[in-house]
């Protein structure tokens, strides 16, 4: 590394063209074949959400947050995300710090567990809980009993949005943990530090932009996932409504009739 | 650095380790008991009945075929869009590479509806792909175009660290050799990412085989023809069929888990090669 001296570096011959470059057409075909591929796939739909959303005007799209139903979605959606983030979040940083810094029989086992809820179709994990708490589940009639609603109620919705979004935090964390290795805390232990000394000052500070990451992706599934609380939440009409479905909306679109793709019920949830 | 040194040294094995196993079985093991306990109580015939008539047949073929296309697609153009946003500089090149996380972001329902809205006969992309009689919406085609918006990211981010951490050295001394740039990529680089394209194909067809909020919107939701198996789920559920709903779940959740656990085969391939190279 130290000895070779830079003889042939590229910024030498300006105009040239490096061996490792393609030619000019290639590299604009390239350029424009993702431009297309993306506006096909990703700026077109993104642009219909916010033209949709805009069509009538500002003071239309501000109107339907004053809905009373609308909002009472907002603040599910809100409150469902403030308590499932946060336990996720120590749930996530104890594994990462559990896995990452210390060895033991069984790690890849307990990797692959806590990866499993992302690889689960979010409508499984709904069922589950159904199958748990509901009336024909284990905990249904004893809950029911003392009056304790779960599913078809906030506490199943915040259930199954803590399942779905339960690995990214760790996700995100342990690889970045395990690069760092543990010299670090074990000169921090060495100098005196206890441990939660060393975890908030050592620890903590090298992985915050991974946490912060894992907290933002499972801050922005949290907020964005309607299926698991569909199938934990959607059979009776009059139960608590999240903001990307309603009740409405998906049974019109499942008796197989094709749904208008102007229907009005959904315009009602175009952010 | 041996196992019980490390462990004598830090502390807080014991609380972080029980917490998370309490935690892990709250909610993910028992849940998952909960799934296989009421299958299994079933009986094979009843099960066998449930997750293999001819309705759910289709659907499952429908949901892995679909998802198998997107992740294709995905694979072939991710890869294009993840060298170009790792190799080249154009004007517009920043605000592509944030756009490519949204799909992520957005809520699922929102992607499906506005999907919809530019793919049906009278949307901004449908009106002109009907004169050639190419129908998007609620048909097959439509559930791969939802799939391939949602499995974008998971292709481009998993490629690009990978493309980034190459090394432009070899592909000189190739070059030098008397290698053209199109054996370069063949024999070089194709290789050296291949683990990371793999694991990206596997998370976006993972993705894609458990999607629902998208998809429910423009596909139309047939029976047998455009109906995919996590609405089947729900319509057994609304049914009050809990046990075939069951049934095809614990189908789901078989293929989920052989997905995860080759994701992870994949990635233990892949730190291997790397070890290797160095």
């Amino acid at each position: 590394m130290a000895t070779a001296p830079p003889i042939s570096r590229p910024q030498d011959v300006p105009q040239a063209l490096r061996a490792t470059d393609e030619p000019p057409v290639v590299r604009a075909a390239l350029i424009l074949a993702t431009v297309a591929f993306l506006s096909l796939f990703l700026f077109v739909p993104l642009a219909a959400v916010f033209a949709e959303a805009l069509r009538k005007g500002w003071q239309a799209y501000f109107a339907s947050f004053r809905d009373p139903h609308c909002l009472a979605a907002v603040r599910l959606t809100l409150l469902v995300a403030a308590i499932s983030v946060p336990l996720n979040l120590v749930f996530g940083l104890m594994a990462s710090w559990a896995i990452a810094k210390f060895e033991f029989r069984g790690k890849s086992l307990l990797i692959t567990l806590i990866d499993l809820p992302f690889a689960i179709s979010p409508v499984v994990s709904g069922l589950i809980y159904v199958l748990i708490f509901g009336m024909q589940g284990w905990f249904g009639h004893w809950l029911d009993a003392r009056g304790v609603q779960v599913i078809f109620a906030v506490p199943g919705i915040v259930l199954a949005t803590i399942f779905v979004t339960f690995p990214f935090v760790a996700r995100e964390v342990i690889p970045l943990m395990q690069e760092q290795g543990t010299e670090e805390e074990e000169a921090a232990v060495s100098l005196g530090a206890g441990g939660w000394q060393t975890f908030f000052r050592v620890t903590l500070p090298n992985v915050k932009w991974a946490v912060l990451y894992g907290v933002i992706l499972s801050n922005a599934r949290a907020m964005g996932n309607s299926a698991p609380s569909r199938s934990s939440r959607d059979i009776f009409a009059d139960a608590p409504t999240r903001c990307p479905s309603t009740r409405r909306c998906f049974t019109t679109s499942t008796t197989s009739s094709r749904p208008s793709p102007r229907r009005p019920c959904w315009r009602r949830w175009r952010w | 650095m041996t196992a019980s040194a490390t462990r004598r040294v830090l502390p807080g094995f014991g609380l972080t380790m029980g917490c998370t196993m309490l935690y892990l079985s709250l909610v993910v093991l028992v849940p998952l008991a909960a799934l296989i306990a009421r299958g299994g109580g079933m009986g094979w015939r009843a099960f066998w009945e449930a997750a293999a008539s001819p309705r759910v047949i289709a659907s499952y073929r429908l949901t892995f075929g679909a998802a198998l296309a997107a992740a294709a697609i995905n694979a072939a153009f991710g890869t294009v869009v993840a060298w170009v946003l790792v190799r080249y500089r154009f004007p517009g090149r920043r605000l592509i590479d944030a756009m490519v996380d949204l799909p992520f972001a957005l809520p699922t329902a929102v992607s499906g509806i506005a999907l919809t809205a530019i793919y049906a006969k009278n949307g901004w992309i449908g009106r002109h792909l009907d004169p050639w009689g190419v129908e998007v919406a609620f048909t097959p085609l439509g559930i791969v175009v939802a799939l391939t918006f949602i499995g974008l990211p998971f292709v481009v981010r998993t490629l690009q660290p990978a493309l980034a951490d190459l090394d432009r050295e070899v592909e000189e001394a190739a070059a030098s050799l008397g290698a053209t740039r199109l054996q370069v990529v063949g024999r070089v680089i194709l290789p050296a990412i291949l683990p990371a394209l793999l694991t990206g194909f596997a998370l976006a067809l993972a993705r894609g085989i458990g999607e629902y909020g998208s998809v429910v919107f423009i596909a139309g939701n047939m029976p047998m023809r455009t109906e995919i198996a996590s609405l089947l789920i729900i319509t057994k559920l609304e049914q009050y069929d809990v046990a075939g709903a069951s049934a095809v779940a614990i189908v789901m959740l078989a293929v989920s888990l052989l997905m995860l656990l080759a994701i992870n085969g994949l990635q233990r391939l892949a730190g291997r090669r790397y070890q290797g190279g160095l």
